[in-house]
C-alpha cells in the first residue's frame, strides 16, 4: 500500500522534472504536458486513488515551478481530472488509439483553460504553435500507457 | 478480516463538489496572485518545495559544465587568463577616469540640487537552466531571499539591463527579461536625453519605443540608458540600442525598435543591484545630458 503511494509520487515528480528540462529552442513549443498525461493516466487506472485532488496539487506545484499566475494550473488538471473520473469507466475500455484521441480532447481543454487565464492575467494571446503541445501529448498517449500500465503491473499499484 | 473488498462508490464529499471547492479556491489564488497579495510565508514555502525540483532539471547541465571545464586544455586556459589580464588592465584603466568624472558628477549635481546615485554593489547570482512559460521570458537564478534578493531588484549583466526580479523564493528567484511582453522599463536616449518607454514585443532581440512622436530625434545607433524615472532601475544603465526608426505619416507616434545591450540568449550569470539606502529622489526631473559623449576607446 505505502510503496504504490511512492510509484505514483516518483511519476509525477518526474513529470514535473520533464516539464522543466531544458530543451533545445525548436522543440519548446512542442513540449507535451508531462504532468497531465501522467496525471490522466493515473485518474484513469486508479480513480480511487488519484483524483482531483492529487491533481490540483500537482498543477498548484508546476505553477510554482514555471512561475505562472498561481492556480491556473492547479485549476485546468482539477477540471481535466474531473473530467477523466467522470469518463474513466469508459474510456479504460476503448482501443489504444480511441484512449489517445480522448487524451487529445483533455489535453485541449487545459489548454483552453490556461489561454483563457492568460487572456485575463492580459498576456498577448498565442499563435498555432500553442495548441502544438496537445498534439505531441496525443502522439506519446499510446508508449506513455503502455509503459505506465508496465510500471503497474510490475509493482503491482493498486 | 483485514481484506474487505474495496466498495465500489465509496467517495468522500462528491467529486463534483469537491472540483468546484477547487476550482473557487484556484481563482481566489489567481487574483491574489495577480494583485502580488499572496503571503509571503506560503510563496516561499512552495517555492521551497519544488526547489529539489528545479536542481534535478538543472543537474544535466550544470555537470556539462563541470566536464567542458574539467576537459579545457592548458593552453586554452592560458589564453583565457591572458585575455581576461588584459581586459582587467582596460577595464582598471577606464575606471581611475570613471571615478574622477563621477566625482565631478556629484559636484555639478549638487549645483543643480539633484540627487545621485553612488555606485551600486552588486550581488552575482548563475543562472539556473531549466525552461519556464514558454510565453513569457522568464530565467531562474540561484539567489534568493537568503542572499537578500527582492522583489522587483533590478537585474543586469556584463553589457546592460536584463530585467528584474519577479518572484523570489528562499534559494532562488525568477526574473523578468525586458524583453517579456508585459515588461515596460523607462530609458531615455543616451546622446539628447529624449525620454520613452522601452517595451517588450516577446523577441529576445526587439524593444518597443512608446510615444515617441514622428518628427524626434532618435536615430539608428543611439544608445538608450535607464532614465531612473519610475525609481525601479538605477539612472544611467545600458538598456539597447535602437535597430530601427519608421517614420509614417498615417500614424501618430514613430515605430521604432531598439536591441537589448544584454546578451539576453547567452546569459550564464547575471548581477543584482543592491538599493542600499538612496531613495530616489525626483528633484532631477531637469533632463541635462549629464554623460560624458561617447566612450573612450583608449585609457
Amino acid at each position: 500500500m505505502h510503496s504504490a503511494a511512492r510509484i505514483i509520487l516518483s511519476s509525477l515528480l518526474a513529470g514535473l522534472v520533464l516539464t522543466v528540462l531544458p530543451l533545445p529552442m525548436w522543440a519548446k513549443s512542442l513540449r507535451p504536458e508531462w504532468t497531465a498525461l501522467i496525471l490522466i493516466y493515473w485518474c484513469m487506472a486508479l480513480p480511487q486513488r488519484v483524483g482531483v485532488t492529487v491533481a490540483w496539487t500537482v498543477g498548484l506545484l508546476q505553477d510554482v515551478l514555471q512561475g505562472f499566475l498561481l492556480g491556473s494550473h492547479a485549476l485546468a488538471f482539477g477540471i481535466a481530472a474531473f473530467l477523466t473520473l467522470k469518463l474513466h469507466q469508459r474510456i479504460r475500455v476503448f482501443p489504444l488509439w480511441q484512449q489517445a484521441l480522448s487524451t487529445l480532447l483533455l489535453l485541449l481543454v487545459i489548454q483552453l483553460i490556461l489561454l483563457w487565464v492568460r487572456g485575463l492575467s492580459g498576456h498577448p494571446d498565442a499563435d498555432w504553435q500553442y495548441w502544438l503541445p496537445a498534439l505531441t501529448g496525443t502522439a506519446l498517449w499510446p508508449p506513455l500507457f503502455l509503459g505506465l500500465r508496465a510500471i503497474r503491473r510490475r509493482f503491482q499499484v493498486q | 478480516m483485514e481484506h474487505t473488498i474495496k466498495p465500489l462508490f465509496r467517495q468522500g464529499p462528491s467529486i463534483a463538489a469537491r472540483v468546484i471547492v477547487l476550482a473557487l479556491f484556484s481563482i481566489l489564488l489567481m487574483a491574489l496572485d495577480q494583485r502580488q497579495s499572496v503571503p509571503d510565508p506560503v510563496r516561499y514555502m512552495l517555492a521551497a518545495v519544488v526547489y529539489p525540483i528545479r536542481l534535478v532539471a538543472d543537474f544535466p547541465f550544470k555537470m556539462g559544465n563541470v566536464v567542458s571545464r574539467e576537459l579545457s586544455g592548458r593552453r586554452q586556459l592560458m589564453a583565457e587568463n591572458e585575455r581576461l589580464q588584459a581586459q582587467r588592465l582596460l577595464n582598471e584603466a577606464r575606471l581611475q577616469k570613471l571615478d574622477a568624472l563621477e566625482e565631478e558628477n556629484i559636484r555639478l549635481r549638487q549645483l543643480l540640487d539633484s540627487s545621485y546615485d553612488i555606485g551600486a554593489s552588486v550581488l552575482i547570482a548563475p543562472l539556473m537552466r531549466i525552461d519556464l512559460d514558454p510565453y513569457s521570458h522568464l530565467i531562474q537564478i540561484g539567489k534568493g531571499v537568503r542572499d537578500g534578493v527582492f522583489r522587483g531588484q533590478p537585474v543586469l549583466d556584463a553589457n546592460g539591463i536584463v530585467g528584474q526580479v519577479d518572484k523570489v523564493g528562499p534559494l532562488s528567484a525568477i526574473v523578468r527579461l525586458t524583453t517579456d511582453p508585459s515588461h515596460a522599463i523607462p530609458v531615455r536616449v543616451n546622446r539628447n536625453g529624449i525620454r520613452s518607454i522601452a517595451v517588450g514585443t516577446g523577441n529576445l532581440r526587439k524593444l518597443k519605443l512608446l510615444n515617441l512622436p514622428n518628427n524626434t530625434d532618435v536615430r539608428v545607433g543611439d544608445l538608450l540608458i535607464t532614465s531612473g524615472l519610475g525609481g525601479r532601475f538605477p539612472r544611467g544603465y545600458p538598456v539597447a540600442r535602437v535597430a530601427s526608426v519608421t517614420t509614417d505619416p498615417g500614424p501618430a507616434f514613430a515605430r521604432v525598435l531598439a536591441r537589448p545591450t544584454a546578451a539576453l540568449d547567452r546569459l550564464q550569470e547575471v548581477l543584482l543591484v543592491k538599493r542600499d539606502q538612496q531613495a530616489v529622489q525626483l528633484a532631477s526631473t531637469t533632463d541635462e545630458t549629464n554623460s560624458p559623449p561617447g566612450k573612450q576607446p583608449r585609457p
